[in-house]
């Protein structure tokens, strides 16, 4: 399955860098108050033409809440929301060029799988020869030709999320949000149709927005990801610039697993920054962090699998990056395995390594003294 | 059945304790003898009697033709009054609301009757409308009481509904008036059914509210029922309670069948689900 | 600029007319409903109370939308105050209300008593057989209320059903008066109000998660007193919810005494009843349903908050 997975960012064009493309949403300052509880936090996004563009974010984030505004379901309390370049404020649901795939799917229980694809076409009065083709053609894209007799309740979860995203899709909206497309599927279904999902929306090339709370999901389908916490946009990026380049020690720790050492900046020079880190209990030299002023309180985040493990001293070391500790636990998954260091500072640091050590070399054990090193554009700097 | 011995008497107790009173009535029905709980023979004779009093005949008549009225009425404001709690969130005079549509649900009759009889009074005072009391007069009070059962129903089906149904729709094209006829519609329905029916019995029963607002001129089956058995037992209604009871249970025993058929279908949909999956 | 096209929701015919005049479908079907409980609900009450408090209105004509009574407008007034003051002064209300508040207690009790039970076995039972369970205790809900309460004047009669069974067996070799007693007006109010008592404490129980009393079991407990401990608390909703549709209407209860209690057994409503058709005294009838009211507005309030919560809204 691994080496199937689709890599957007380096087949397709990448719009957001492009000054002169207009964005075809535009979410300005939208802000959703419930009572006093404020579920979306001043929030600012532009999605473009043909994207797929994914929510991440922990439960009760404000994923949701965004998505129903963005169907139009909920007002924002402030802020508005533009879709190719028209002010949403009062266009209702019925109005917009928008279809939404609801995450309990939310089909119709008294109609047949036809009916409930034909349902939108009826209501904007297409003809009844082109609404059986375009129903036919839909089904046949989630291939489910031979179950359009059906009712809902006679089909299974798997069938029945095609069957809903068959009817969004039908309409050929110009927006398509999909809340949890995969979420009541189960872990073997939902990778199959992950990668399903990513075919049919480049097939008929509908901007996606697709919330999720799984991040090995963001990360396989999505153009760019919004990482979202507590209502408001954690950090905007493609899946390779969130994963190593977070802004904060909250995407750091989000998306995968990192360690996160604790430091003050002793210099910043343009191209690299060194951290003085009492919990590495070394100095710390980081590439291309940004210019931080010296003495600043920061984090350094490295992810596991950037640490090397070794018994020896790494040769020619300058003694930055560079810590000690004993291994305390492991556990092997295979293809790689997790080793959890105590460092002497009493830190508990993660590693991971893949398992080409040979059987003629002493392999690591428990209670093993181990040093562990990274290169300097391994980590990243966080201030927040 | 339960497996403990106490819960299963218990069981047992409450309902004979239901039935009893109930096949009595039966029983007696069929006795001769006109001190009704004297057993003497068997005889249809109460039977013939009732269908012989016109005047019994033409209030059973008056009470089915309010109760159909009032029933219907009754499910189109209940229905409404149900979407309104169920889906409109926070309107203004919510809290007022929802306090208007559940008092009558407890309220004693005697209360209702009173004040909308005082009602109709003092607007006929003032507009004239409605004239005297009468079968409207009767139809408007039972409208009232029984729309609160109605709204209950509708308004528990709707909750248990997925809202997310209704929005689909109108994320797919349609205005909210087409939604709730194409879908909240069809899919509440089985509740509005049984919310009519509700309203139905109720208002065909319904005494205490009817003698306040009713006139001399309509008289209904509860009131002449009342008037026969308040100076003891009359075996004509023990005849009437016989066809009563045999109409509904005739109508809960279909319902039955019917709920039991429909669930067979669910299942076997469920099977055909998961071997198609 | 495109962006302010949109900026009205468009809509045509019907409804974008009532639109312009500043209706919208949602407020249309807001005000059907509303304005049919505000006047056939919430007016009656007003105008009750306003017959019933006099005080206030003595020296203005507040009764002229009365006109029937335009001619002893003063009387009618001074008989309110007079009879308020008289429902205060004279035992019999006072009576009558204690003794409705009492009656009522006594038979939610009984349902109570009786219901839990039944509503714990259909609950405990096999899936397949609480629907037809559940059926049997709402069918005598669906036949006549009254044909119901009538069932019992031929089972307490002296000469009755049961006074027959227990001098055959043996066990009284007089015929008990029960009918005509507050006995009688007891079980008429249980046996009436029971399937109000059975079914919200049935639609609790049988949401009661029957792993926790597996884990109660597994942790050594045994069944009276995880019974005891988990089912009867985690019900108390249930209860109170059926203890208030019982003990609410039963407090103003008119044909279960008028027909089963004889004529000592003061009950409110029939005191109601008697002023308003036998004394044909209105103002006064007013005063006691105001009264009463005033006795049932907490248990109601209590009502309408459990009724609010299980019925929910987003
Ligand atoms: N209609 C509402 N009224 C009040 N609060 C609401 C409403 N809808 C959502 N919320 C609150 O807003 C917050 C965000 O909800 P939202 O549904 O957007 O979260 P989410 O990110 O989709 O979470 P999940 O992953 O669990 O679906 C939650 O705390 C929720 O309780
Ligand atoms: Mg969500």
């Amino acid at each position: 399955m691994a080496n199937a997975q689709p890599s957007r960012t380096q087949t397709k064009l990448e719009p957001w860098r492009d000054p002169n493309e207009k964005p075809y949403v535009r979410i300005e300052k939208v802000t959703k108050k419930f009572g006093d509880f404020t579920a979306v936090d001043d929030v600012s996004l532009s999605i473009y033409r043909g994207e797929f563009f994914s929510l991440l974010g922990g439960s009760g984030s404000g994923k949701t809440t965004l998505l129903r505004m963005l169907a139009g379901f909920e007002r924002p309390t402030e802020g508005k929301i533009f879709i190719d370049g028209v002010d949403m404020s009062n266009v209702p649901p019925y109005e917009r060029p928008v279809n939404m795939m609801f995450q309990s799917y939310a089909l119709f229980p008294h109609m047949s799988v036809e009916a409930n694809i034909a349902f939108g076409l009826h209501q904007d009065k297409v003809g009844k020869a082109e609404i059986a083709e375009r129903v036919a053609d839909a089904l046949n894209l989630v291939q489910l030709g031979q179950f359009g007799k059906r009712k809902p309740h006679q089909l299974s979860g798997g069938q029945r999320q095609r069957v809903a995203l068959a009817r969004a899709l039908v309409k050929r909206p110009k927006l398509l949000l999909l809340d949890e497309p995969l979420g009541a599927l189960d872990k073997k279904l939902r990778e199959q149709t992950q990668f399903e999902l990513v075919n049919i929306q480049e097939k008929v090339g509908i901007t996606f927005v697709v919330v999720t709370h799984d991040q090995e999901e963001a990360m396989t389908m999505s153009s760019r990801i919004a990482v979202m916490n507590r209502g408001y946009i954690a950090q905007i990026g493609t899946p390779t610039e969130i994963y190593e380049y977070p802004n904060s020690r909250f995407t750091a720790e989000f998306i995968g697993s990192v360690n996160m050492f604790h430091g003050r900046v002793l210099e910043s020079e343009p191209d690299h920054s060194l951290i003085r880190s009492d919990e590495a209990n070394c100095d710390l030299y980081v590439s291309h962090p940004g210019h931080l002023a010296p003495g600043t309180e920061c984090w350094v985040a490295v992810r596991p699998e950037k640490v090397t493990i070794t018994k020896d001293a790494p040769a020619g070391s300058d003694g930055r990056n560079q810590a000690t500790g004993v291994v305390k636990e492991i556990a092997y998954l295979g293809d790689v395995s997790i080793y959890e260091i105590l460092l002497d500072t009493g830190k508990r640091v993660r590693v991971t390594a893949p398992m080409v050590t040979r059987r003629t070399e002493m392999p690591i054990t428990w209670e093993d003294r181990v040093y562990l090193s990274w290169r300097p554009f391994a980590g990243s700097v966080l201030t927040n | 059945m339960p497996k403990s011995w106490f819960l299963r008497f218990g069981l047992i107790t409450g309902l004979l304790f239901l039935y009893i009173p109930i096949i009595l009535l039966i029983v007696l029905s069929f006795n001769d003898n006109r001190s009704v709980s004297v057993w003497s023979e068997f005889s249809f004779r109460w039977y013939g009697e009732l269908m012989r009093d016109d005047q019994l005949l033409s209030a059973a008549w008056l009470s089915v033709r309010v109760a159909f009225i009032s029933a219907s009425f009754a499910v189109v404001l209940g229905t409404l009054a149900g979407m309104m709690l169920a889906r409109f969130g926070a309107f203004k005079g919510r809290a007022l609301f929802s306090g208007m549509v559940s008092a009558p649900l407890v309220m004693p009759e005697v209360i209702m009757g009173l004040s909308l009889l005082l009602l109709f009074v003092s607007m006929e005072q003032v507009l004239g409308w409605p004239e005297g009391r009468g079968m409207l007069t009767i139809i408007l009070a039972h409208i009232t009481f029984t729309m609160s059962f109605v709204t209950v129903v509708v308004q528990s089906r709707l909750v248990s509904m997925d809202a997310s149904l209704e929005e689909a729709a109108m994320d797919l094209g349609a205005r909210p008036a087409k939604v709730f006829f194409v879908i909240t519609l069809p899919l509440i329905a089985p509740a509005i059914v049984s919310g009519w029916l509700l309203a139905f019995t109720l208002s065909l029963d319904d005494l205490v509210i009817t003698s306040f607002v009713s006139g001399p001129g309509s008289t209904t089956l509860p009131q002449i029922v009342f008037s026969s058995v308040r100076l003891g037992l009359s075996p004509k209604v023990n005849a009437l309670a016989t066809i009563v009871v045999t109409i509904v249970a005739i109508g809960i025993i279909c319902a039955g069948i019917y709920n039991a058929r429909q669930e067979k279908a669910r299942q076997r949909d469920e099977q055909m689900a998961q071997q198609g999956g | 600029m495109a962006e302010t096209v949109q900026s009205e929701m468009r809509h045509t015919g019907f409804l974008g007319l009532l639109q312009r005049v500043g209706l919208s479908g949602r407020a249309l079907v807001v005000s059907v409903p509303y304005a049919w409980l505000l006047l056939f609900f919430l007016v009656p009450f007003l105008i009750v109370l306003k017959i019933a408090l006099a005080e206030s209105q003595m020296a203005i004509p507040p009764f002229t939308s009365l006109i029937e009574n335009v001619e002893d407008l003063k009387y009618q007034i001074t008989v309110t105050f007079y009879n308020f003051h008289y429902m205060v002064t004279d035992d019999l209300y006072i009576v009558a209300y204690l003794n409705s508040l009492k009656i009522a207690f006594i038979s939610t009790i009984c349902c109570l008593l009786l219901g839990y039970p039944v509503a714990y076995a259909i609950a405990k039972a096999d899936p397949k057989w609480r629907a037809p369970l559940l059926m049997l205790v709402i069918l005598p809900f669906w036949t006549s209320f009254l044909i119901r309460v009538y069932a019992w004047i031929g089972i307490l009669s002296n000469n009755g059903v049961l006074n027959n069974v227990l001098m055959w067996l043996g066990i009284i070799d007089q015929p008990l008066q029960i009918l005509y007693t507050p006995v009688a007006t007891y079980i008429g109010i249980t046996y009436s109000y029971l399937p109000f008592m059975i079914l919200p404490l049935y639609s609790t129980l049988e949401k009661l998660d029957n792993t926790l009393l597996e884990a109660a079991a597994d942790l050594g407990c045994p069944p009276w007193k995880a019974f005891l401990t988990i089912t009867l608390p985690l019900s108390i909703p249930g209860m109170i919810a059926g203890a208030l549709l019982v003990f609410i209407p039963a407090t103003g209860e008119f044909v279960i005494p008028e027909l089963l209690g004889g004529p000592d057994t003061l009950m409110i409503g029939r005191t109601l009843w008697t002023e308003f058709f036998n004394n044909r005294d209105w103002p006064l009838a007013s005063a006691v349903a105001v009264a009463l009211l005033l006795f049932l507005v907490v248990p109601i309030m209590i009502f309408q908050n459990v009724q609010g919560k299980q019925g929910g809204h987003p």
